[in-house]
């Protein structure tokens, strides 16, 4: 027999049932995240056949999608967002019905779901995680199966603690060499991307491999399998090492005394066997990756900074990508450098953890945000919020004239009221620059945030390595 | 879930290339509690162009959409499917989808219908003609077959396509997909009973319990 995969050793022990022609595998479920915006008709759906939550102690709730960013007390925003307020009491009803833990807005470890769940320990190496949330695959970065389910799915979940899956695919993504000083994984995620194409990964699970994946911290392994999806890929996944150990090792919910031991032997049996095969597999080099900025209207749509826009991008055809350039109000040949910005966000479940607001910090020491862009900073989590704090950076960020916010979604996907106008260019490190993404008629280009942070400086695209700050990561 | 057998509509053609469920149904139409009413957000953001293909008159009554590669990418929210089945939609047509909207589309009576490239392109070209392209989708024998509107019906052709052979029976019988996953409820307890180690639970911290 041939090895496995860590693909395939997780999917393995999951099967609660085997797949048939007739009809899919029954996968059983480790850990299910809920959150306000894609759980109330789940919840309902379970209310109506008068079922109950199977497993509550494997479902953990939190709110990030609709909460204000802003301080503000609940009666507050009954009267400013009445429906988003809604959500929330809904999620804390039904959390109250099915006695389902819930890191609510009155909770020190409320936050965004992507962020939490690793933060605490919940997310650990040989897992089957799901949440009602496509960048689930951000916690593949532990060594566990990750993925993002439909609204039908939550019910499913809910209900039996199990899934009817399909096996996907197995697609290895191997990046060997070093990332250079100034380049970051969320430039590293950004460049798998455009060179693999929007829909490379659709019917299968990436898996990270090489030198350069072997060296990310946690937190870039998090940015990296965050952005799977947006190649198509439900989950991507990166095999749990000394690491992830060293990550996990006194978390929440991570084992202890001897528990500890044990998992780890468990976890250290989880990654891909020297003889085991892929499905598909491709191979790049880290030293030749640039910074990167998306240009366009999907997240494949993306050049290294000091390149001109192209004429062709993976996964569109020119109709799209022309569409994709009028609304931008860009054309192929024009240079990114100098473009003007007016709104830059650093935030979202791709980019909002300590590191990377200490990294965008660590820029704007002693400076100031351009008079003509507004700066939202908005921390992935309260535990990352009172962090920065702890460490003075949201002092450096006020001080620059950047707005600090409360945890959340936020300008991410613009449903709680932070949101970009109309024709406006936005720097954002979150992960979509689909059209209308951070507000109707809004521009988003996606960018580390190194290059978010000295551009707002800047108030133009600038090269991060090319101003007089400390940029080595 | 209603039962889909077959679907005789006139075609809307929207030739993009992945068209993302944020276009499909933007975030601000997702703070409802229910799934009512969602066809009112439905591509909303364009819609603001007269011009725009759902906007014509004579092609409110048609029932299924044809698009351009990868519908569907992008949120997994499955508002995209109540939006375009509270719209109207009963079927899209692409050369691919999004596998978590495909999944989400399965499980309420939106049928995805994957065909050919050439295919796609070819009755995108018909869908776009002033006289229109009308389609007939058989999931039973899993045919789409065009529909001719004048008397020249010997031109009529067709393209074979397939669904997972568990959903495909589900949307013919109008079973929905949780009925079934609830009967396998003791296998899944079976297979908890079984792992050698059980993985910590969310309810109470291990700081709280050593």
């Amino acid at each position: 027999m041939s090895g496995r995969t860590l693909f395939d050793k997780i999917w393995d022990a999951h099967v609660a049932m085997a797949e048939t022609p007739e009809h899919p595998a029954v996968l059983g479920i480790d850990l299910h995240f809920v959150h306000e915006v894609t759980s109330p008709q789940a919840f309902a759906e379970l209310n109506r056949r008068g079922l109950t939550v199977r497993r509550p102690d494997r479902t953990v709730a939190t709110m990030d999608h609709s909460t204000p960013t802003l301080p503000m007390s609940r009666a507050t925003l009954a009267v400013l967002d009445p429906s988003g307020a809604h959500q929330l009491d809904q999620l804390e009803t039904n959390c109250a019905r099915h006695r389902i833990p819930l890191f609510g807005l009155e909770s020190d470890h409320q936050g965004i779901v992507h962020v939490i769940g690793p933060e605490l320990g919940l997310t650990q190496p040989g897992m089957t995680i799901v949440c009602g949330d496509s960048h689930t695959s951000t916690h593949g970065a532990f060594g566990a199966l990750a993925f993002g389910i439909g609204t039908s799915e939550v019910g499913h979940v809910l209900a039996t603690q199990g899934l009817l899956q399909r096996r996907p695919q197995t697609f290895e993504v191997r990046v060997e060499g070093r990332l250079r000083p100034g380049v970051t994984a969320k430039d590293l995620v950004l460049y798998l991307i455009s060179r693999l194409g929007i829909d490379a990964g659709t019917g299968s699970v990436f898996e990270y491999r090489g030198e350069a994946i072997e060296a990310l911290t946690m937190e870039e392994r998090m940015t990296l399998c965050n952005m799977s999806i947006e190649a198509g890929a439900r989950a991507g996944l990166v095999a749990p090492d000394q690491t992830t150990f060293d990550y996990l090792r006194g978390r929440a919910y991570a084992p202890r005394g001897q528990a500890w031991e044990e998992a780890r032997r468990r976890w250290s049996e989880l990654p891909t066997d020297a003889d085991a095969t892929f499905d598909r597999s491709v191979t790049f080099d880290a030293a030749t990756i640039e910074p990167m900025l998306t240009y366009g209207t999907n997240p494949a749509m993306a050049v290294g900074i000091r390149e001109p826009i192209p004429d062709r991008a993976v996964g569109s055809d020119d109709e799209s990508l022309r569409k994709a350039l009028d609304y931008m109000g860009f054309r192929s040949g024009d240079q990114l450098l100098g473009q003007p910005i007016d709104v830059v966000f650093i935030g979202s479940c791709t980019n909002a953890r300590l590191s990377d607001l200490t990294a965008a910090a660590r820029i704007l020491e002693g400076r100031r945000v351009a008079d003509q862009v507004r700066m939202l900073v908005v921390p992935g989590s309260r535990q990352v919020k009172r962090q920065a704090e702890e460490l003075g950076l949201d002092e450096v960020f006020r001080a620059a004239g950047a707005e600090w916010r409360e945890a959340g979604c936020s300008m991410c996907l613009a449903m709680n009221g932070d949101q970009i106008e109309p024709g406006q260019y936005a720097l954002s490190t979150s992960n979509r620059n689909f059209e209308g993404r951070q507000g109707a008629g809004g521009r988003t280009l996606l960018a580390s945030p190194i290059t978010a942070a000295a551009s707002a400086i800047a108030g133009a695209i600038v090269d991060a390595r090319e101003t007089q700050v400390e940029v080595a990561s | 879930m209603k039962p889909f057998t077959t679907l005789q509509s006139r075609v809307v053609g929207l030739p993009v290339d992945n068209i993302d469920t944020d276009q499909i149904i933007p975030a601000r139409f997702l703070k409802g509690v229910d799934r009512l009413g969602l066809g009112e957000g439905l591509f909303a953001n364009w819609r603001d162009d007269p011009e725009f293909v759902l906007n014509r008159p004579q092609l409110q009554d048609a029932r299924i959409l044809i698009s351009g590669e990868n519908f569907g990418c992008g949120s997994s929210r499955e508002h995209a499917a109540w939006a375009l089945l509270d719209f109207g939609f009963r079927a899209v047509i692409s050369s691919r989808f999004g596998d978590i909207f495909r999944s989400n589309a399965l499980k309420n009576g939106l049928l995805p219908v994957e065909l050919p490239h050439a295919v796609v392109r070819q009755l995108m070209h018909h869908a776009r003609e002033p006289a229109g392209l009308h389609l007939e989708i058989d999931l039973e024998g899993s045919r789409v077959r065009t529909l001719a509107t004048g008397p020249d019906s010997s031109t009529a052709e067709s393209w074979p396509f397939t669904v997972d052979p568990f959903s495909r029976r589900c949307l013919l019988e109008g079973i929905d997909q949780l009925g079934f996953l609830l009967r396998q409820v003791p296998a899944i307890e079976r297979w908890e009973a079984s792992r050698p180690v059980q993985t910590p639970t969310s309810s109470v911290p291990q700081e709280h319990r050593s």
